[in-house]
C-alpha cells in the first residue's frame, strides 16, 4: 500500500468564545492515499470548513495529529507551514481569489515567486499551466477581463503550477452557474485521472457525486464515508 | 525574488497613482525643505568664515588705557601709556607672530579736483601681514619707510575708485592734510567686516610719518593701539597673560594696581557670530525635519490604509505559499520605493529652489554633496521606519481571517 497523502488521527479544533472553549472538530481520523478524489460534505457550522483549513495547513489543530505526506505537520512554525502550502499543496476557492491587478500568467506564477523559482521558470511553467486549462490566449490579460468560469480555471492553473501532491478544493462551483459547474469539474476530473489527489469542500450532492469517495461531516464529528457507487440514491 | 517583488511594488504604486503622488508629495517637501535649509544655513556660515577670513586669525588689539583729568575720564587709548617700545618686546614673547603698533584716525584726502575722507592707518609692514591684506597693484612700504617716515601710502579699493576714478594711482601723488603722499600699492579687496563697515574704503601709511605728519602727538613713539596676532588659536590664552605680565612689567605697575591698558580679542568676536550662525543653520535643519517627519508619518498612514484595503490579497498571497518574510519585504519595499522616489524628486526640487534663491537674491546658498547623503539617508530611514509597522501588521494577519475578508 502506497504510503497516505493525508492521515489524520484525532484531530480536533476548539476556539476560544465569550462562552468558554467551542469545539468545532470533536477528533477526526480519516486517511487519504495518493490519486484519491474525496468529497467533504455537511451542513454549515458542521465543522468541515475548520477541517478543511487544518488540511490545507492554513490553522494548527489544539488535539490530534496531522500527516502530510508522512510528515506531522500538527505542531510545525508558520514558515514551516508557508513551505508545505506552497510546495506540497495547491488551493482552489469559491471566489477565485486571482490579483486583480496581475495578469494571469503572473497570476499563475505567484506560487513560483516564493519557491525562489526564476523567471524564465516561471514563465514557462505558467503558460504551461494556462495551456492545459485552455486559456493560454489569455495569457496577458487581467483577470477582470474573462469570466467567472474563465477565473475558476486559472485558479487551477495556479494551483498545479507547484506540481503539488494534493489540491484543496473549497466550494470551487459555488459562484458559477450550473454548466460552468460541470466543465470545472470534469477539469478536475481529468486531473484527477492523471493521478493528482483531490479534496473537495461542496454542500450540494451533484457536485459531490464527481468525486470517488464521500465524507460527511455533523457537530464536528465524521459521520459517514462511503465510495461514491456505493451511495443509495 | 527580490526583482519580482520590485516589480510588484512598482505595480502596487501604479495601481493607486493619485495616493501615491499625494504620500510621495510628504516627502518631496519634507527633503526640499531640508536641503533648502540647509543650503541657506550653510551658505550664511560659508558668509561669515569668509569675513572673519578677511579680518585676518587669532588677533589681539592692545589699546592704552584711559586717564582722568579734572574729573574728566578719556575713554579707552586716551592716555598715552603704550609705545613703540612696548611692541617690540611684545614681538618677542612665545607664540606671537606679527606686531603691529597703530595710530588711526579719519582724514580727508585730496587727489586733482577729486577729495574723499577715510579711516587713514599708520602703522608698520606686518600689519599688512597680521590682516592678511594682499597687494594687487604696486608694492607695500618697508620697514626702512618706518623708520624714514616717508610720505607713501596703500590705498583701498573703494579709496582707489572714488579718488582716482579709472586712473591707475600708482606712482599718483595725493595730499593727506596738505602733505603730498605717493601711492605705491593698492590693497585686495576684502569686503565688510562683521560690523559692515567697509574694510576697502582705508589708506595705510607708515606709522612715523601719519605720527609726525598726518595726526601729531605730543609724545613721539606713543601708539594707541597695537595688534598682536598669535601663532594660533590655542596659543591665544598664553600670548594674552605674556602681554599682561609684559606690559605691567615694563610700565612699573604694582601689585593691586589696575592695568593701564586694555586687550581685546578680535577672534572671540569673530568666533561668538560664527557660533550663532552655526546654530542658525542646526535650527533651520530641524524644523525643516520636522516636515520630513509628517511626510514618514504620511507614508505609515497610506501603508496602513493600503494593508486593510489588501487584506484578502495578502490572505491569497499566504495561503499558496508567502512566509510573514515575504509579506513584510514586501510592504516594506513598498514603503522605502516610495520614500525614496520622493526624496530624489525633493531633491531636484530642493536644488532648483536653493539655486533660484540665490540667483534671485544672491544670497550664499553652499550646496554639499553630504546633505543630500544626509537627506537621502534619512529618507531610507524615514521609509523603513514608518512602514516598518503596517508591513508586519500585514505579516502577521491569519491567512483564514485574511481569506474571509470582504
Amino acid at each position: 500500500m502506497a504510503e497516505a497523502v493525508i492521515r489524520v488521527v484525532g484531530l480536533g479544533k476548539s476556539y476560544a468564545t465569550a462562552a468558554g472553549l467551542f469545539p468545532a472538530l470533536r477528533g477526526v481520523d480519516l486517511t487519504i492515499l495518493p490519486g484519491e478524489y474525496i468529497a467533504i460534505m455537511g451542513p454549515s457550522g458542521s465543522g468541515k470548513s475548520t477541517f478543511m483549513n487544518l488540511l490545507g495547513c492554513l490553522d494548527t489543530p489544539t488535539m490530534g495529529d496531522y500527516f502530510l505526506t508522512g510528515e506531522n505537520v500538527a505542531h510545525m512554525a508558520t514558515d514551516a507551514l508557508a513551505k508545505l502550502r506552497n510546495r506540497t499543496l495547491g488551493f482552489v476557492f469559491q471566489g477565485f481569489n486571482l490579483l486583480p491587478r496581475m495578469t494571469l500568467q503572473d497570476n499563475v506564477a505567484l506560487p513560483l515567486v516564493y519557491a525562489g523559482i526564476n523567471k524564465e521558470q516561471r514563465r514557462q511553467a505558467a503558460r504551461e499551466q494556462l495551456d492545459k486549462v485552455g486559456l493560454l490566449k489569455y495569457a496577458e490579460s487581467l483577470p477582470s477581463r474573462i469570466s467567472g468560469g474563465q477565473q475558476q480555471r486559472v485558479a487551477i492553473a495556479r494551483a498545479l503550477v507547484n506540481k503539488p501532491q494534493l489540491i484543496l478544493a473549497d466550494e470551487p462551483t459555488g459562484n458559477l452557474d450550473s454548466q460552468t459547474s460541470e466543465e470545472i469539474m470534469r477539469l478536475f476530473g481529468d486531473l484527477n485521472a492523471e493521478g493528482i489527489t483531490i479534496v473537495l469542500v461542496t454542500h450540494e450532492p451533484d457536485i459531490a457525486a464527481h468525486a470517488k469517495r464521500q465524507v460527511r461531516f455533523l457537530d464536528g464529528k465524521l459521520v459517514s464515508d462511503h465510495l461514491t457507487e456505493q451511495l443509495p440514491c | 525574488m527580490l526583482k519580482a517583488m520590485l516589480g510588484e511594488a512598482w505595480l502596487a504604486m501604479g495601481a493607486n497613482r493619485l495616493r501615491t503622488a499625494l504620500t510621495m508629495l510628504g516627502m518631496v517637501i519634507g527633503v526640499g525643505a531640508v536641503v533648502i535649509m540647509m543650503a541657506i544655513g550653510q551658505g550664511a556660515q560659508y558668509a561669515v568664515q569668509q569675513t572673519i577670513s578677511t579680518m585676518g586669525s587669532n588677533l589681539y588689539i592692545v589699546l592704552s588705557g584711559s586717564f582722568t583729568a579734572g574729573g574728566v575720564r578719556s575713554g579707552s587709548a586716551g592716555a598715552p601709556s603704550l609705545n613703540v617700545a612696548d611692541a617690540d618686546a611684545m614681538s618677542e614673547l612665545d607664540g606671537v607672530t606679527n606686531v603691529s603698533p597703530t595710530h588711526q584716525g579719519t582724514r580727508q584726502l585730496v587727489y586733482g579736483s577729486q577729495n574723499w575722507s577715510t579711516q587713514v592707518i599708520g602703522t608698520t609692514p606686518s600689519y599688512l601681514e597680521a590682516r592678511a591684506w594682499s597687494i594687487v597693484n604696486g608694492a607695500a612700504f618697508g620697514d626702512s619707510d618706518v623708520r624714514s617716515s616717508t610720505r607713501v601710502a596703500l590705498i583701498g579699493k573703494t579709496v582707489a575708485e572714488n579718488l582716482f576714478a579709472g586712473d591707475d594711482p600708482v606712482g599718483k601723488t595725493m595730499r593727506i592734510q596738505q602733505n603730498p603722499f605717493i601711492v605705491i600699492g593698492v590693497l585686495g579687496s576684502k569686503g565688510q567686516n562683521l560690523d559692515g563697515r567697509d574694510q576697502d574704503d582705508t589708506v595705510i601709511i607708515p606709522l612715523s610719518t601719519a605720527q609726525r605728519k598726518v595726526f601729531g602727538t605730543p609724545f613721539l613713539g606713543s601708539v594707541r593701539m597695537i595688534m598682536v596676532q598669535a601663532e594660533s588659536a590655542e596659543a591665544m590664552p598664553k600670548v594674552e597673560a605674556g602681554i599682561t605680565a609684559l606690559l605691567r612689567q615694563r610700565h612699573r605697575l604694582r601689585e593691586g594696581m589696575p592695568d593701564d591698558f586694555f586687550m581685546r580679542n578680535l577672534s572671540a568676536a569673530a568666533e561668538s557670530e560664527a557660533e550663532t550662525t552655526r546654530t542658525m543653520s542646526i535650527l533651520l535643519g530641524a524644523i525643516a525635519s520636522i516636515s520630513l517627519l509628517v511626510g514618514g508619518i504620511g507614508i505609515m498612514n497610506i501603508m496602513l490604509v493600503s494593508v486593510t484595503e489588501r487584506t484578502r490579497e495578502i490572505g491569497i498571497r499566504m495561503a499558496i505559499g508567502a512566509r510573514q518574510k515575504d509579506i513584510l519585504t514586501q510592504f516594506l519595499l513598498e514603503a522605502v520605493m516610495i520614500s525614496f522616489a520622493g526624496c530624489l524628486l525633493g531633491l531636484l526640487l530642493g536644488l532648483g529652489i536653493a539655486l533660484g534663491i540665490n540667483a534671485f537674491t544672491g544670497m550664499v546658498v553652499v550646496i554639499s554633496g553630504s546633505a543630500a547623503l544626509v537627506a537621502f539617508a534619512v529618507a531610507a530611514t524615514v521609509g523603513i521606519f514608518f512602514g516598518w509597522y503596517p508591513a508586519r501588521k500585514a505579516a502577521q494577519l491569519d491567512p483564514i481571517e485574511a481569506l474571509r475578508y470582504q
